[in-house]
């Protein structure tokens, strides 16, 4: 991938996927290390599948049997010399407390580090796709944070859809907005 | 600054829109959204629908929508589009300049891009 921020949408569309009712996709950055989390309250996994999921040849996908998604998070955070973890709940063992959380942690500094890029835009994507799952978004960075919560969003808009273009596009300059007043 | 409130106009504004979508016979545009998608640049091209379909003013019988793996990870990323009464059309790498072309000659125009379809690349 060649922004973070793409993997970033990659891991939360299998939130997504795993009727997820709320996916929180959090940031939290200083100047040299950036930590990204994606927690989520879908039906979560066994112990046995969390074993497999960062293996390349397991894979939820149907069309073909190699899965690449959380196998690249996880290098792409080692090769900074950071960290990858990822836990989950299953729903049939935990069912009032099942969910999956991925944690990977980067460093800036190092040569091959990839940038975050655009994470505007992975959440608009998400959000035009899934209209109807609820997304938290909170970007801590040096200076300043931006954040979402669709929860929110839904309670103005009564039953507009949040895929509604107007709504994308109000999302998209929303963020915007506290990036540049930070 | 922007505030939570302006949401409301939003609201108010769309509630003609929405009784008007109703029944309508809708085209549809599905993007592939999954890892081999995503990796392929997908997404750019997502949002080029979203603001182009809207831009010509079509969002009233065009929805873009997402969908996961297709099966032709090689060709990402793949844009399928559904017409009542028509085959369907698959764009194979796709970018958002080529976007841009579909939504002008094949959504508005009503004229298939021929040389962006899996049957141009698989020759």
């Amino acid at each position: 991938m060649k922004e973070l921020s793409l993997n970033i949408l990659d891991i939360a569309e299998n939130s997504v996927k795993a009727k997820a009712p709320l996916t929180q996709i959090l940031l939290d950055e200083t100047e040299t290390v950036l930590t990204i989390s994606i927690v989520d309250n879908g039906c979560g996994m066994t112990e046995d599948v969390v074993k497999r999921v960062t293996d390349p040849f397991y894979t939820t996908r149907t069309t073909r049997k190699v899965g690449l998604g959380i196998p690249f998070f996880k290098m792409e955070a080692e090769m900074t010399g950071g960290s990858f973890s990822i836990e989950s709940k299953s729903e049939s063992e935990f069912p009032n407390d099942h969910g999956t959380m991925i944690k990977a942690t980067f460093h800036k500094d190092h040569i091959d580090f990839i940038p975050l890029g655009d994470v505007i835009s992975t959440i608009t994507t998400l959000i035009q796709g899934h209209p109807d799952s609820d997304f938290l978004f909170r970007h801590v960075f040096p200076g300043g944070e931006a954040s979402l919560d669709t929860r929110e969003l839904r309670n103005e808009l009564g039953g507009v859809s949040l895929a509604e273009y107007e709504v994308i596009k109000w999302i998209d300059e929303y963020l915007k907005e506290q990036y540049t007043s930070n | 600054m922007k505030s939570l409130a302006e949401l409301q106009a939003i609201k108010d504004k769309m509630k003609d829109k929405v009784v008007l979508r109703e029944g309508s016979a809708q085209k549809r545009v599905v993007v592939g959204m999954a890892t081999c998608g995503i990796a392929a640049g997908a997404r750019p091209v997502l949002n080029a629908f979203v603001e182009g379909v809207n831009k010509e003013g079509l969002s009233g019988e065009v929805a873009v929508t997402q969908t996961g793996c297709i099966g032709i990870c090689q060709y990402e990323p793949v844009v399928e589009i559904f017409e009542p009464g028509k085959d369907k059309v698959t764009y194979v790498k796709m970018t958002a300049e080529k976007a841009d072309r579909v939504i002008k000659e094949h959504l508005k125009g009503g004229k298939v891009v021929t040389e962006y379809t899996i049957a141009a690349f698989a020759k």
